[in-house]
């Protein structure tokens, strides 16, 4: 059984007790212990259940590649399923709970799989479920689905933050063992500005377990002695708890730091995202154990050798009270010194090799452990706990020799370098047949723009596993230079053991613990034709777990390459992709969430249209009142009572969040010639001109007044969704086509207040303010004039987007809601309203006034809205212009705006499509036309509607059918599109 | 080729597995072929598949450079709808879509697709209307679909924030019968059924060069030799434009990398794809509990199917809005890959100036949805020279301004 030793454990402080609970019962750790030491300490080694047999599962690692100890951390608003217990710090009062079964961790019906294993080897899924059709998903599917799944979702809001910083690092070393922290010195040395990360709490990495001494030192001497140089420097920065999540292009990398996720409920973010521009980024992220394949690999109780070691060193923890090791190199024999050293009994080391003759198998024999070469286990005895193995010789099939009792398994098949962060930008490996392991290729290291290389690796994750090579090769990174060579590892690869097991024992081999693949599923695929390592992967699902094949994807594609004959490098590995370990979603979004997610625009007058019952309307970022509610008023009636109120006397609207743009330069003039259809270096200063913007494509983009201001400046209206997009367009054609021509854009949607005053009474009311003269004789219709009405500075644009007589003024915008206010004020006499959104749409559609968004969807041009008018022929050129000459643009039966009306007077449905009775080769009903606004009219008093129909001009009085979903239809005339006032009297008076 | 069914599993457990045939062949190329398919993923593969099965054509190599299935077809999130609004698309998907009802069937291989339901939901008034649009256009398409209010909304997708403070919803447009599917069992199931019927298929085999007679495509130059053919087909989604060069003509394509990533596994919450393109996310839970979350497409051309940071990081933000749980989940992995862009984000399928030379290409983000009624179209297109699923989607309507423009209701995702 796994227990606490009676003393040691370098991380942790037996003075400070931690209670915590696992599965509703109440257990303790001490002070630096993880949650699966602690857990260890209480003799829980079955912490989980697999994916797909739901076989029972242990502790199998210490670090961020442990497969199985998953768990659901936290309650409420701060739960989170699937974390690891192997890098989750112990803190006071943590509740865990272990995932995947039902109705509990030692009982679990999903065992039943197990027993099924057989028919569900790799790919089984694939081929069967085919019938009955249904039975897909209503049945098989919905099961697939409950079976699989890991941990229970989230459900709450979350009620923790986040935060994203940003750096800039000369060089960036990410890892903080010895390699990370020789390369960090030696790059601060330089005088670099250097940043370096640490995934876990502690500096140092494996050396302090490993290995006797650093550089003469022991090694935490070394570790504190280099911590507190690099401290002291003023160009270096150190995090701890920050992974290095993913490398991208030209130098960027992700870090991760876990800040309060040990201190819950501690007043700081929960995660913080590091997101750096580093010159050169030096990965020194260490190696990863790789298991070994026999049979029962999978029993809790069998962990990975260096992970023993960690336990008992670190944590002062122990796996079992007996352990067999089995290696097939001399790494592992630390781990039995380790134990033995902690008054352990170590069982056995069995060595695949035919002779182990180094130091450390010469130091284990000293101390009288026995050590069996040419050996191998057959099977692991015990089900939801190891108790023996059977031994056999390594080259046969498997046949049982002696039986070792035992209560864990220690096992070693060799060390693979950590290559993910070398990889995720391009970086590619070479297989080093010596050591057994995938190295990174300096000759192939991911490149910056300049197309030298921007990632080096140091020390062990460059295949350099210990000693003063490993140092060495931490300055060669940091500093450049080359290293010398390591002493070649002592190991001979084992990819199943023994050599020779049949397929009963190949069918128990586990490559993959958590997603349940095994060596027999592997071979399968290979024989079913699934022979690239990416189909054996997606066929198999090894390595697509949530360790992301960390422990099990180069033992699987070593068996891949066997069942092939190729050799390994031929077959490669599955791409590396960022994150290096999973991150939160919290994380990645940062603090933008909740209020400050976009944050809502508001105008000047927002709280004063929230104080008179305004029902908002989102736009874009903005809010506008799509009406003002009046108690117990309907939402239709308020729009009705609104229009009527502006054809019949005046009112208000807040057109603020229409986009305004200045051009201003020499070329200024030529620019948005070039940019609208119609001419406006022509238009003279104090008059407005109607402008649409259209794409390259000739479709029509956009609308709004221009107004010129003085010689050289324009101020363009955009549409309120236009005003970003717009100007971005504009910059776009001045910064790649037109970069020599002087003109300058700024967008000033947000400095300027905007209030269109419309109705017959419009000017009544501005003269009712005093001041500027808004006489039709000193501001005719599509001109301005700048003064101050109540004594406000504004400009007063003779413009109308409701067929009455409209000013728009514009003030600064802090001047914005005292001119409403005094508009208001002034016209409360005149009987004076604020109108929405609603009346002012179907004020233009009874006027026959387009709107960009309904009337245009992309596919439109001017010349099919009766705009031709605003086209100028004079002009060589605008954008757009060269395609409206395209043949299908040309067409006389295109699609053309036309007015609709129902002949029952009924609103036609939104979106209905005008309808024959025949079908084209498709099988699709032909249309003949669409409806692009319907609303009812108050002013009418019926249904009105825009639309867009086959030469529709051509066709008045004639009567389409148009669809309803419920399959019926309505009847609809084709009449001209402005119903109100079509001479214009009203509004140019 | 032996059939897959329960007793095949059964018989083969009993015996460790050690039966099974090869899902598809390996052969050697010949040196001529009736028709070459360069490019063996989906749309490919489905092309070959529907040539033997629909025109009788199965002297035709499908060449692949690298693993089949292994560009776009094993990098979506496997979003299948035809909720289209203008006509050629609603036709083309929509086939493609009721392909993949019996697509398991067809193929005996389970690929299972899950008509699970697709709402693309509405988060702008703008949105709402033209939504309500496609809901007409659909309803004259032959396409089911319905424009639901928030109330249904919540009922189909629990998980779901309402009345979030920035974009409420306001209703979504609903297909029932849309879905998902295992998107690698879709090129393997066309794989193995290709190969049963004869098709070629040949990995690792790199077109070099496009060989031409007057005008004619005679074959093309490979990494296994050369080989003749009488029809040529590009479907290589990502290298269009380089298969393009090759066979002396120019594309109106931009290659860009679009962003995907996919959470830990959880168990089912989420029952139903989930598109928000105000947001530029979509979203839905694989059958083995990952959240598979689409994000927009990088701002830039470029060949390396790399993630970027940039887009995931605007789509999670965005999604935990609507989706506050996703807050606490951790991403698993992202990843890229290369889509061919048109001006109209509309396919091409399509005669060439090089007589005999088809190209399929420029599915943009939208591809995988498309696989079974491209091919048919495809292979239709090859057979006879002409097809009606495939006519508006000619080269020349670039040309002509002949546009097929989803932009008002696909926005940017597909």
């Amino acid at each position: 059984m796994s227990h606490r030793l009676p003393s040691g454990g370098r991380l942790i402080d037996r003075a400070t007790t931690l209670g915590f609970t696992f599965n509703g019962r109440r257990l303790k750790g001490y002070g630096g212990d993880t949650l699966a030491s602690a857990l260890l300490g209480n003799d829980r080694m079955l912490v989980g259940r697999s994916f797909k047999y739901h076989r029972p599962r242990g502790i199998v690692a210490s670090g961020p590649e442990e497969p199985n100890a998953l768990v659901g951390l936290g309650q409420g608003a701060r739960f989170e399923p699937n974390q690891r217990a192997t890098t989750t710090d112990l803190f006071a009062d943590l509740v865990a709970q272990s995932q995947n079964h039902w109705p509990s961790l030692d009982f679990d019906i999903g065992a039943l799989n197990g027993l099924m294993s057989r028919f569900l080897s790799a790919g089984f899924y694939y081929k069967t479920f085919i019938h009955p059709r249904a039975f897909w998903k209503h049945l098989f599917e919905p099961t697939i689905r409950h079976s699989a799944g890991l941990g229970r979702p989230t459900s709450e809001p979350d009620a923790d933050r986040y935060e994203h910083l940003y750096a800039f690092a000369d060089v960036l070393v990410i890892g903080g063992g010895i390699a990370g922290l020789q390369a960090a010195r030696t790059a601060a040395e330089s005088g670099a500005r250097v940043m370096i990360w640490e995934q876990s709490a502690h500096w140092g990495g494996r050396a302090p377990v490993d290995d006797p001494d650093v550089e003469g030192m022991p090694p935490d001497d070394w570790i504190s002695a280099t911590l507190h140089w690099l401290r002291a420097q003023p160009n270096v920065t150190l995090r701890s708890r920050t992974m290095g999540a993913g490398v991208y292009d030209h130098g960027y990398a992700l870090g991760y730091e876990r800040v309060t996720d040990h201190l819950p409920g501690l007043d700081a973010p929960r995660h913080r995202l590091w997101r750096v521009r580093a010159g050169r980024i030096i990965t020194a992220t260490g190696a990863i154990e790789r298991p070994l394949s026999f049979a029962g690999n999978d029993v809790p109780g069998v962990m990975l050798a260096g992970a023993v070691r960690d336990y008992v060193v670190n944590f002062g923890v122990a796996p079992g009270r007996r352990t067999v090791i089995v290696t097939n190199n001399d790494d592992a024999y630390r781990t039995a010194i380790t134990l033995h050293s902690a008054g352990l009994e170590v069982a056995a080391v069995i060595d695949a090799r035919a002779r182990a003759t180094g130091d450390l198998p010469q130091r284990a024999r000293s101390l009288g452990i026995r050590v069996m070469t040419g050996r191998a286990i057959a099977r692991v005895r015990g089900g939801g706990r190891v108790t023996g193995v059977d031994i056999c010789q390594h080259t046969g099939t498997g046949a049982a020799g002696a039986l070792i009792a035992c209560d864990a398994v220690a096992m070693s098949g060799g060390w693979s370098p950590v290559v993910h962060l070398w990889s995720h930008c391009g970086g590619k490996l070479i297989w080093d047949a010596g050591a057994a392991l995938f190295r990174p290729d300096p000759a192939r290291a991911p490149t910056g723009a300049d197309g030298a290389a921007f990632v080096a690796a140091a020390g062990a994750a460059n295949g350099v596993m210990r000693g003063a090579a490993l140092l060495a090769d931490a300055r060669a990174a940091a500093a450049g230079g080359d290293a010398p060579a390591p002493e070649p590892e002592a190991i001979t690869p084992v990819w199943i053991m023994p050599a020779a097991a049949g397929p009963g024992l190949r069918a128990k081999m586990w490559l993959d613990f958590q997603n349940d693949v095994k060596v027999s599923d592997v071979q399968q695929a290979a024989r079913e034709g699934y022979v690239s390592v990416e189909h054996a992967k997606r066929y198999t699902t090894l390595g697509m777990a949530t360790d992301q094949g960390k422990l099990g994807n180069i033992n699987g594609l070593a068996v891949l390459s066997d069942a092939q004959g190729a050799p390994i490098p031929d077959v490669g590995t599955t791409t590396f992709r960022p994150p290096y370990t999973p991150i939160s979603m919290g994380a990645i979004a940062g603090e933008a969430r909740g209020d400050v997610f976009q944050p809502l625009r508001r105008t000047p007058m927002h709280d004063w249209h929230a104080a008179h019952g305004a029902d908002w309307e989102p736009a874009g970022q903005w809010r506008r009142p799509y009406c003002y509610l009046r108690p117990g008023e309907a939402r239709n009636d308020a729009v009705a009572r609104e229009i009527l109120a502006v054809r019949g006397g005046v009112g208000l609207i807040d057109a603020s969040t229409l986009g305004k743009i200045i051009v201003k330069g020499p070329d200024a003039g030529r620019f948005l010639d070039m940019l609208y259809t119609n001419m406006m270096s022509n238009l003279a200063p104090g008059k407005c001109r109607y402008g649409l913007m259209c794409s390259e494509n000739g479709f029509l983009i956009d609308d709004g007044v221009v107004a010129r201001i003085d010689e050289d400046t324009w101020l363009c209206h955009t549409t309120t969704g236009g005003a970003d997009r717009i100007h971005a367009h504009m910059e776009d054609w001045l910064q790649c086509e037109w970069f020599d021509w002087r003109v300058y854009t700024a967008n000033v949607t947000e400095q300027f207040a905007q209030i269109a005053v419309a109705g017959p009474k419009a000017r009544d009311l501005l003269q009712a303010l005093g001041g500027l003269d808004v006489s039709s004789g000193a501001l005719p219709f599509m001109s301005w004039a700048g003064g101050r009405l109540a004594g406000i500075p504004l400009r007063a644009y003779r413009i109308s987007f409701s067929g009455e007589l409209s000013y728009e003024l514009a003030t600064p915008a802090g001047h914005g809601l005292a001119l409403w206010r005094a508009l208001v004020d002034a016209g409360q006499d005149l009987g004076v309203i604020a109108y929405g959104t609603e009346a002012m749409h179907v004020m233009r559609a009874e006027k026959g006034f387009i709107m960009i968004g309904d009337e245009t969807d992309g596919t439109v041009i001017p010349q099919d809205l009766g705009l031709g008018w605003a086209i100028s022929r004079k002009k060589a050129d605008y954008i757009g212009k060269r395609a409206q000459e395209r043949a299908h643009m040309t067409d006389p039966d295109r699609w053309k705006l036309v007015g609709l009306q129902t002949l029952d007077g009924s609103v036609l449905p939104e979106g209905a499509y005008a309808v024959t009775d025949a079908r084209n080769a498709n099988g699709q009903v032909v249309t003949e036309g669409r409806v692009t606004s319907t609303c009812h009219s108050p002013t009418f008093d019926r249904g009105i509607a825009m639309g867009l129909v086959r030469h529709g001009p051509d066709r008045m009085g004639e009567v389409l059918r148009f669809n309803r979903v419920d399959g019926t239809t309505v009847e609809a005339r084709i009449v001209d599109p402005c119903l109100y006032d079509p001479k214009g009297g009203r509004q140019d008076v | 080729m032996k059939r897959y069914s329960a007793f095949s599993i059964f018989r083969e457990a009993l015996r460790n597995n050690s039966g099974w045939q090869r899902a598809w062949a390996a052969p050697e190329p010949k040196a001529q072929y009736d028709i070459v398919i360069v490019g063996a993923g989906g749309h490919g593969l489905a092309t070959a598949y529907y040539l033997a099965r629909n025109h009788g054509i199965a002297n035709v190599a499908v060449l692949e450079k690298g693993w089949l299935g292994g560009g776009n077809t094993g990098r979506n999130t496997t979003v299948i709808r035809s909720n289209y609004l203008q006509d050629p698309s609603a036709a083309i998907y929509e086939k493609s879509r009721s392909l993949y009802e019996t697509l398991s069937q067809d193929l005996n291989m389970n690929i299972m697709f899950s008509p699970r339901g697709v709402m693309m939901l509405a988060q702008t008034e703008h949105e709402v209307r033209g939504y309500k649009r496609t809901a007409q256009a659909n309803a004259l398409q032959g396409v089911a679909t319905e424009f639901i209010p928030p109330a249904r909304v919540r009922e189909l997708c629990p998980i779901i924030r309402i009345d979030g403070p920035r974009y409420p919803v306001l209703g979504a447009l609903w297909q029932p019968r849309a879905g998902t599917a295992r998107h690698d069992a879709v090129a393997w199931g066309y794989a193995r059924a290709c190969s049963a019927m004869g098709i070629d298929i040949i990995e690792r085999c790199e077109v070099t060069a496009i060989r031409s007679n007057a005008g004619q495509v005679a074959g093309v130059e490979t990494t296994r030799g050369a080989i003749s053919c009488g029809k040529l087909a590009l479907v290589v989604a990502g290298h269009s434009g380089h298969l393009a060069e090759m066979a002396g003509f120019r594309l109106p394509i931009e290659s860009v990398a679009l962003q995907a990533l996919v959470s830990e596994p959880i168990k089912p919450c989420l029952d139903v794809v989930v598109m928000a393109n105000t947001v530029h996310g979509y979203m839905s839970q694989s059958d083995k509990g990952e959240m598979v979350i689409g994000g927009g497409a990088d701002g830039y051309n470029n060949y390396t199917q790399r993630g970027s940071f940039h887009h995931v990081e605007e789509t999670v933000r965005s999604l935990i809005e609507t989706f506050p749980m996703l807050s606490r989940l951790k991403m698993l992995r992202q990843w890229g890959g290369i889509v061919d862009m048109t001006g109209d984000r509309s396919p091409i399928l399509s005669k060439t100036p090089l007589g005999g030379c088809y190209v399929n290409c420029g599915w943009g983000t939208g591809g995988f949805k498309a696989i079974p009624g491209s091919g048919w179209a495809m292979a239709e297109l090859l057979a006879k020279g002409h097809s009606p699923l495939a006519e508006a989607f000619g080269l020349d309507r670039f040309r002509e301004g002949r546009f097929i423009d989803e932009s008002v209701a696909a926005g940017v995702a597909h």
